[in-house]
Order: C-alpha cells, then sequence, then structure tokens
C-alpha cells in the first residue's frame, strides 16, 4: 500500500479515501537534525522504551534520493534492526524522490495508513536536515530536534528556520566536550521566545544513544507533551492545522497535474513557449498570460 | 503525476560473516542505477531479513554471503518467503559462490547469482531484466 503511494499509483489514492476515517489516533513525533548526529539510534532507544510501556510503533526514515542518479541508498533502518520481528514495530525507509524540505511527498499519505493500521506512535525521521528543512512540524505533533556538542557558537541557536520549531531539543552524544555550553545556549534560545500561558516550553535533554542513557526521560517527555496537549486541547487545534496544510499541499499537487497535463496538449502553451525562447516575450508575463487564459482560474475572479 | 517505477532492492548480510565492504559498494552501484538500496546491517537472521522485506516492500532481495553457507541459508529463506506470501520477490545471491553451485541456487529458485567478480553492469543489468 505504502508501496503504491510512492510510485503514485492511481488505485492508492482511492485506498486513502477509505482509510483516512480510521486515521487521526495516532501520535506523531517527529525527529530532525543534521546528518550524523544519531537520530536512527535514537529513534531506536525510543522504540525500545515505548515498547516497554506496550505502545505499538511505526517508523517512517527519510533518506534523501540522488539528484543525479535518482537512486538511494536507504540506510536509517540497520540502526533499527533488533525491532524488525517485533510484531508491533513496522519500520519503512522511504527515499525522498525530488521533494525538498527533509521528507518524501508519500510521507504524510505513509503516515495515515500506519494510523489506520493502529499504530499508537509514529514517529517520522527526516533527511539529515539543515537549517531549512522544517517540513517536519508541518506533519508531526511534537518535534524533536537532534544536536550535537561542539557544532557552532550561541549565534547558531538563535538563528531562524529550524530550530525555532522545535518542542524538544535533544543534546545527543552528551558524554562529548562543551555538552553544557549547548545546552546552556539552547535554553537561552528558548527562554527568549515568544510565548503566552498556555504554551509548551520546549525542553532541553541529555542522551547518549549508543548506551540508552537519558533516552526513557526522552520518551517519557514526548509522552508528558502529548498529555499537555490533550489537556490544553491543543492536539486538536494542532491536527485542525495540519488537515489545513494537508488539503492545500494536496490541492497544490492535483492542480499542478492538471495544469501541466493541460499544457502537454495545449497549442497555445507551444507558441508561447516558443515565443520566449526566440525572445519576443519575457517568461513573467508569459507565465501571467497563461494562468490567465485558463478558464478555470478565472471562475472566481 | 506517475513517476517512473523504481526498483527497490533489499542488500542484506545474513549470519555470522561480518564483510560488507562489497555489499555497501553494491548498494553504492545499485544507487547510481537509479535504484533504491535498503542496506540491513550486519549479522541479520532470516527472519530479520523476511520481515524487512515486508516492510520495505522490495521487489529484490541481494544477499550477501561469503561463509561458505550460501545453500542452505538460500534455501532456507526461499521457504521463509513462500510462507510468508513474498512470491513477488526476487531473491539474488551474491559473495563468494562457487560456479558449480550456480545451478543448485537456480534450481531452488533463486533468480539470479552474482559471484565475486561480477561487473556492477553485470548486477544491474541482471536486475533490471528481472522486470522486462
Amino acid at each position: 500500500m505504502i508501496r503504491l503511494i510512492e510510485d503514485c499509483d492511481p488505485s492508492a489514492f482511492e485506498m486513502l479515501k477509505l482509510l483516512y476515517p480510521h486515521s487521526g489516533n495516532a501520535f506523531i513525533i517527529g525527529i530532525t537534525g543534521s546528518p550524523g548526529v544519531g537520530k536512527s539510534t535514537l529513534i531506536d532507544a525510543l522504540i525500545l522504551e515505548f515498547r516497554k510501556l506496550d505502545i505499538k510503533v511505526a517508523v517512517i526514515a527519510v533518506d534523501p534520493t540522488s539528484p543525479i542518479s535518482g537512486g538511494a541508498i536507504l540506510g536509517d533502518r540497520l540502526h533499527m534492526q533488533r525491532h524488525a520481528t517485533d510484531e508491533n514495530v513496522f519500520i519503512r525507509s522511504m527515499a525522498s524522490r525530488g521533494h525538498t524540505g527533509g521528507l518524501s511527498r508519500a510521507t504524510k499519505d505513509a503516515a495515515v495508513v500506519l494510523d489506520a493500521m493502529g499504530y499508537e506512535i509514529i514517529i517520522i525521521e527526516t533527511v539529515g536536515a539543515g537549517q531549512g528543512e522544517f517540513d517536519i512540524a508541518t506533519l508531526a505533533h511534537s518535534t524533536g530536534i537532534v544536536n550535537i556538542p561542539g557544532t557552532g557558537d550561541g549565534i547558531q541557536a538563535v538563528k531562524a528556520g529550524i530550530l525555532e520549531t522545535g518542542d524538544v531539543f535533544i543534546v545527543n552524544k552528551s558524554d562529548k566536550p562543551d555538552t553544557d555550553e549547548l545546552v546552556h545556549h539552547l535554553i537561552m534560545m528558548i527562554n527568549m521566545r515568544k510565548s503566552s500561558k498556555t504554551d509548551w516550553t520546549a525542553k532541553v535533554l541529555k542522551t547518549i544513544a549508543r548506551d540508552g542513557t537519558g533516552v526513557k526521560e526522552l520518551a517519557e517527555t514526548f509522552l508528558s507533551h502529548f498529555v499537555f496537549m490533550k489537556k490544553n486541547g491543543l492536539i486538536d487545534r494542532k491536527r485542525k492545522e495540519l488537515e489545513h496544510l494537508y488539503f492545500h499541499s494536496l490541492l497544490k499537487d492535483l492542480t499542478l497535474e492538471k495544469l501541466l497535463l493541460f499544457m502537454k496538449g495545449s497549442k497555445d502553451c507551444k507558441k508561447i513557449e516558443e515565443k520566449i525562447q526566440s525572445r519576443e516575450i519575457d517568461p513573467l508575463s508569459a507565465a501571467e498570460l497563461m494562468v490567465n487564459n485558463i478558464c478555470v482560474f478565472k471562475g472566481n475572479d | 503525476m506517475k513517476t517512473k517505477n523504481k526498483i527497490r532492492v533489499l542488500i542484506a548480510k545474513p549470519g555470522l560473516d561480518g564483510h560488507d565492504k562489497g555489499a555497501k559498494i553494491v548498494a553504492l552501484a545499485l544507487r547510481d542505477a537509479g535504484m533504491e538500496v535498503i542496506y540491513s546491517g550486519l549479522h541479520q537472521t532470516l527472519d530479520q531479513i523476511t520481515q524487512t522485506a515486508i516492510q520495505e516492500t522490495v521487489d529484490v532481495i541481494g544477499l550477501s554471503i561469503m561463509s561458505g553457507a550460501h545453500l542452505p541459508i538460500s534455501e532456507k529463506l526461499i521457504n521463509m518467503m513462500k510462507e510468508q506470501g513474498l512470491d513477488d520477490v526476487n531473491l539474488t545471491v551474491g559473495g563468494v559462490i562457487p560456479h558449480q553451485d550456480i545451478p543448485k541456487l537456480k534450481e531452488m529458485g533463486v533468480a539470479e547469482v552474482f559471484p565475486g567478480g561480477t561487473s556492477f553492469e553485470d548486477i544491474i543489468t541482471g536486475i533490471n531484466n528481472l522486470f522486462e
């Protein structure tokens, strides 16, 4: 099923429609951070903690697709293989397939499937992310950002972007030097955020994923964030917000698909393309002209 | 927006065999040929490999075996794949495989055998041909 979604098979769209009403129960945790900070190893340890509490866990791990060959090496899973034969753990690797932002186009749909299958917690691991890949915040109820000591000064912590979206900050490999300095910078950054009484104050935790140090506390923190959101009605608000984003991204995809299909068969479009090539018209006016020419968009003016 | 179907391959290292440089290099070559490659890591049980193939909906399992136990391992895995209904998954085997064992493996149901020394080109063509 997830395979059909990834391959954009039309039957997947129909099946998703049927599954959708059964989704909406899972708690979705996003784990993001730079390459090599230990996201997969940390998730492996988190699965163990959640399993101790008898929670069914699914993981979607996204790795980048090669921009050159279109292929991919999906290597997150190998850090979690000890859970491969646990029937209450489902791990699925996905390639980003040209999608930027740290996720693949199919990630949201796959999460709907796993949610409907009854997995209580879905952990989504993004592509090793830089500063701008914060798509995960449009999908997860709780976002954990993994950092390691020794990767930058205080100003890194206050930049715009990914760090603004974190609910839980994890300082992994915390047996390395400069850990406390990083914890300090992160706390400072969190304290400077605009917040109100109903807001969750982001937590900073130290872990060593390799031996599991601090991971129990991390699992508890995620669960307490969930309880906090439930109590304040934030989870409903968050779900509504995420549904809105899902709808809009679908709208964008479907419209683009229709548009491209239309343009393929359109003589006008070919003419305009030729005019752009011969510099008779600039690409900006051409794009404007094309869009205005398509009647669907005129209806609501 | 129908994208070209991608071939998904699981490269797996079964049992007590700690040499995975070859497996990783083959994984890289397949990536460069446009395939999506999942690498299992070392010391996998056949149960782990079967479950991974299910959860990852792969088209091909590429077993890398250097231990000399390719015959019993392949036979057992094929049986497990059958039990789990993985009929549409192709099993390929690579590594240290004596040439006289190739017909035995194929008889068991192994789709392709790529013994040490097979060129990347031949591996890639061999896998692509499974889907023509």
